[in-house]
C-alpha cells in the first residue's frame, strides 16, 4: 500500500525536518488541511475554480500518430491545456484557498521553471493577495517570459543568488522567508517536497489528474485503467498526480521520468533515484544526490523544472518498494522528444513533459497497452531553449 | 562531569557563547580559533560544520558555509583537527550543524566521535524533537552529549515546557521570528518576550541568540537570561581579519570587559 503515515512518512522517506522557527507555521498547516480539504465550502470553492478558471477537465486525447509510431495505444492527458500553461495551477488554487481560510495575508513561493511562479502569481492576483517569488538567478535567465508574466501579474519575483542558483536555492530562500515572517505568510510550495504535510497535500491537489483520468477512460476505453502511466519527475507533483489513483492498482505501471541532464553519470544530471542516497533536504527524508560528506551536489538538466537535486517522498518510496518504474532521459533526447511530438501532434511540449515522452523509447510494452502520457505543460515557455538547441 | 553542565553550574549570568564555521576563513584555522576564543575570556564554543544549504542561515553564514566547504572542510576533516582540541581549550565546546552531513557521518559513529575529541553538547537545527526522542537521546546519553533545543517568539507555552523537559544543558531562544544576522538593537517587543519566557521558570537555562552582535546587545540579552550566543557578527570579524588573534581577543573583550 502506498499511503502516508501520521507522521507524514512513505515508508522511510518523509517527515518534517524543520527548524523550530517552522514549527508553528507547519503544525498550524498539519493540524488543519484535512478538515479545510474535506469541507464542503472548500471543496466547492476548489471544484468551482478548477472547472471555470483553471478549465477542467483537461481532456485525454488520442494521440493517433504518436500511437501509430510507437506501437501502442497512447493517450495524452492535456495538463498544458490548464490555465497558465501547465498542471501547476491545480496546486495554487488549492493552497490558495487553504490560506484565506487560515486567514493569511501575503503569499511567497519558490519555482524553477517559472511555472509554478506563474500558477502562484496568478492566483494571488485572482484572490487579491501579496506574492512574492522566489526564483535561482540562472533560471530567471532561462525562463525569462515567466518572470514577466509574474511581474505582469503584480508579484515581487526575488533573485536566489546561493548555490547554483536554481531551484533547490530558490526553496532555501522561501524557506528563509518563512522563518522571517511566520505569522501572516503561507507558503506555497510547488511540488510534492517539503516537510509533512506538504508533500501529501500537494498531492492530493494534483490528484485530480488521475481522477479525471479514470473517469475518461471509461468512456473511451471501457475500463478506468490504464496499462501504464508515464510523467515526468522533477520534484514529482504531475507524477504524484497522474500516479496518485494508481498507487494500489498494481496492474497499473508507474513509470517517473526523470532529468539525467548530459549523461547519468556526466556529473551533470539530475537523475535522482539512480545517484542520490537517504539524506535530508528541505525538510524531509528523501533520495537526495549528494556528496560523501553530505553536501548537496548540484544538479544539471536543460529544463529548469526537474533540476532539483531531490525528488518527492512518495516517489523516493516508489522507487525503493519497485513499485514505481524509474527512467532517466538525457537533455539531447527530450529535445528530439519535443520536435517529435510537436510534428506528429501539432502540441509543442514544456520541455519537462518532452522528458516523458522520450521514455517511450527506453521500456518495453505490448502492441495491445493502453498508454497515458501526462502532458504536463505547453512549450510556450521554452521557446529560447528550442531556439538555442536549433536542431529542428 | 559534563563540562556544559559544570559551566551552569559555577556562572549564572553574563554567559558568552561564540558561534564561528569551521573552515573558516582558512581551512587550518579551526584551533586557532578556538584557543583565541577562551583567552579572550568566552564560556563557551559553538563550532558549526558547514552545510551547503544552511535554512536557518542569513547571508553572513551562509557565506561562510560556502567558503569553508570550498576550502574543502568535511565533517571528517573537523574530527581530524579536533584530535588536539583538549590539550589546547577547557571550556565546553558544542558542534552545531545541519542534520544530512551527520546522518551520512552515521549518528553512532558521530556521537562516538564527538565524546573521543571532548565535545560536550549539539545543537542540530532541523532534527525534531520526536525523531530524537525515539531514535538518538539513547544514543546522545550514552555519549554524554548535552542536547539543545530552540524555541522562538511562535512556540507556544505548552511546546516550550516540553521542550524544556526534553532539554539537558540550556534552551537556545531565537531572540527574534529571524534567521541569523546581526541586527541594530534589541525591541521591546523582543525584550518581553525574554521576559516571558524568565517567568515560565523553566529547568534550563536559557541562552539568547540570533541577532546579537554587540555589547549592548549582549547586555541587554544578559539581563533577561543567563546570557547570549553571538554568530554572525563573528564571523564577520573574522573575514576582515588580519590577525586572528589579536582581533578576536579585543571584539570579545569589548563585548564583556
Ligand atoms: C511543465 C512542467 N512539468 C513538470 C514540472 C516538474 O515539476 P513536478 O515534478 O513537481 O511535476 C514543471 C516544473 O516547473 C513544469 O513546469
Amino acid at each position: 500500500m502506498i499511503k502516508v503515515d501520521e507522521n507524514g512518512f512513505y515508508g522511510q522517506f518523509g517527515g518534517a525536518y524543520i527548524p523550530e522557527m517552522l514549527y508553528p507555521n507547519i503544525e498550524e498547516l498539519r493540524e488543519n488541511y484535512e478538515s479545510i480539504m474535506e469541507s464542503p465550502a472548500f471543496r466547492e470553492e476548489f471544484d468551482s475554480l478548477l472547472k471555470d478558471y483553471v478549465g477542467r477537465p483537461t481532456p485525454l486525447f488520442l494521440a493517433k500518430r504518436l500511437s501509430e509510431k510507437y506501437g501502442a495505444k497512447i493517450y495524452l492527458k492535456r495538463e498544458d491545456l490548464c490555465h497558465t500553461g501547465a498542471h501547476k495551477i491545480n496546486n495554487t488554487v488549492g493552497q490558495i484557498i487553504l490560506a484565506k481560510k487560515l486567514n493569511k495575508k501575503r503569499i511567497i513561493a519558490e519555482t524553477g521553471a517559472g511555472q509554478h511562479g506563474v500558477a502562484t502569481a496568478t492566483v494571488c492576483a485572482l484572490m487579491g493577495m501579496e506574492c512574492t517569488v522566489y526564483m535561482g538567478a540562472v533560471d530567471m535567465e532561462r525562463q525569462k517570459p515567466n518572470v514577466e508574466r509574474m511581474r505582469i501579474l503584480g508579484a515581487t519575483v526575488v533573485p536566489a543568488n546561493s548555490g547554483s542558483k536554481t531551484l533547490k536555492d530558490a526553496t532555501n530562500e522561501a524557506m528563509r522567508q518563512w522563518i522571517n515572517n511566520p505569522v501572516d505568510t503561507h507558503y506555497i510550495i510547488g511540488s510534492v517536497v517539503g516537510p509533512h504535510p506538504y508533500p501529501e497535500m500537494v498531492a492530493r491537489f494534483q490528484s485530480v489528474i488521475s481522477a479525471e483520468m479514470k473517469i475518461q477512460l471509461k468512456e473511451k476505453e471501457g475500463r478506468e485503467n490504464p496499462d501504464l502511466v508515464i510523467a515526468c519527475v522533477g520534484g514529482g507533483s504531475n507524477a504524484a498526480g497522474a500516479f496518485y489513483h494508481y498507487y494500489n492498482e498494481p496492474s497499473v505501471r508507474l513509470i517517473a521520468v526523470e532529468a539525467a541532464g548530459l549523461g547519468v553519470f556526466s556529473g551533470k544530471s539530475a537523475a535522482t533515484t539512480l545517484l542520490g542516497k537517504p539524506g535530508i533536504l528541505h525538510g524531509s527524508k528523501t533520495l537526495l544526490m549528494q556528496t560523501e560528506d553530505g553536501q548537496v551536489v548540484e544538479p544539471h538538466s536543460i529544463s529548469a523544472g526537474l533540476d532539483y537535486p531531490g525528488i518527492g517522498p512518495v516517489h523516493a518510496h516508489l522507487f525503493e518498494s519497485g513499485r514505481g518504474e524509474f527512467v532517466a532521459v538525457e537533455d539531447e533526447h527530450a529535445m528530439q522528444a519535443g520536435i517529435e511530438v510537436s510534428r506528429l501532434e501539432g502540441i509543442i511540449p514544456a520541455i519537462e513533459s518532452a522528458h516523458a515522452f522520450s521514455a517511450l523509447n527506453q521500456i518495453q510494452y505490448q502492441p495491445t497497452d493502453v498508454i497515458v502520457i501526462n502532458l504536463s505543460g505547453r512549450g510556450d515557455k521554452d521557446l529560447d531553449t528550442y531556439i538555442k538547441w536549433g536542431n529542428y | 562531569m559534563n563540562r556544559i553542565d559544570e559551566l551552569f553550574k559555577q556562572k549564572k549570568e553574563r554567559i558568552l557563547s561564540i558561534y564561528f564555521t569551521a573552515g573558516f576563513p582558512k581551512l587550518g584555522d579551526t584551533l586557532t580559533i578556538m584557543e583565541a576564543i577562551e583567552s579572550a575570556g568566552a564560556d563557551i564554543i559553538e563550532i558549526g560544520v558547514p552545510y551547503s544549504d544552511p535554512i536557518a542561515d542569513g547571508p553572513t553564514i551562509q557565506e561562510s558555509n560556502n567558503q569553508a566547504l570550498k576550502n574543502g572542510m568535511t565533517l571528517k576533516l573537523l574530527f581530524e583537527q579536533l584530535k588536539k582540541l583538549r590539550e589546547k581549550v577547557s571550556i565546553p565546546v558544542i558542534l552545531m550543524g545541519y542534520l544530512n552531513p551527520v546522518v551520512q557521518y552515521g549518528m553512532e559513529a558521530f556521537c562516538k566521535k564527538c565524546k573521543e575529541v571532548g565535545i560536550d553538547g549539539l545543537i542540530l537545527p532541523d532534527l525534531p524533537m520526536q525523531q530524537y526522542l525515539s531514535e538518538y537521546k539513547a544514543l546522545f546519553d550514552t555519549y554524554d552529549l548535552r542536547n539543545t533545543f530552540l524555541i522562538s517568539p511562535q512556540t507556544a507555552e505548552e511546546r516550550i515546557r516540553q521542550i524544556d523537559q526534553h532539554t539537558d544543558g540550556f534552551i537556545y531562544m531565537v531572540s527574534s521570528a529571524s534567521i541569523t544576522g546581526a541586527k541594530k538593537e534589541i525591541t521591546p517587543e523582543q525584550v518581553a518576550y525574554f521576559e516571558r519566557v524568565k517567568a515560565m521558570k523553566l529547568n534550563n537555562p536559557r541562552l539568547i541568540g540570533f541577532g546579537i552582535s554587540d555589547k549592548p546587545s549582549f547586555q541587554t540579552a544578559s539581563a533577561h537570561s543567563h546570557g547570549a550566543i553571538i554568530g554572525s557578527a563573528f564571523i564577520n570579524v573574522l573575514r576582515e581579519s588580519t590577525d586572528l588573534k589579536k582581533d578576536i581577543y579585543e571584539y570579545i573583550q569589548g563585548i564583556i570587559s
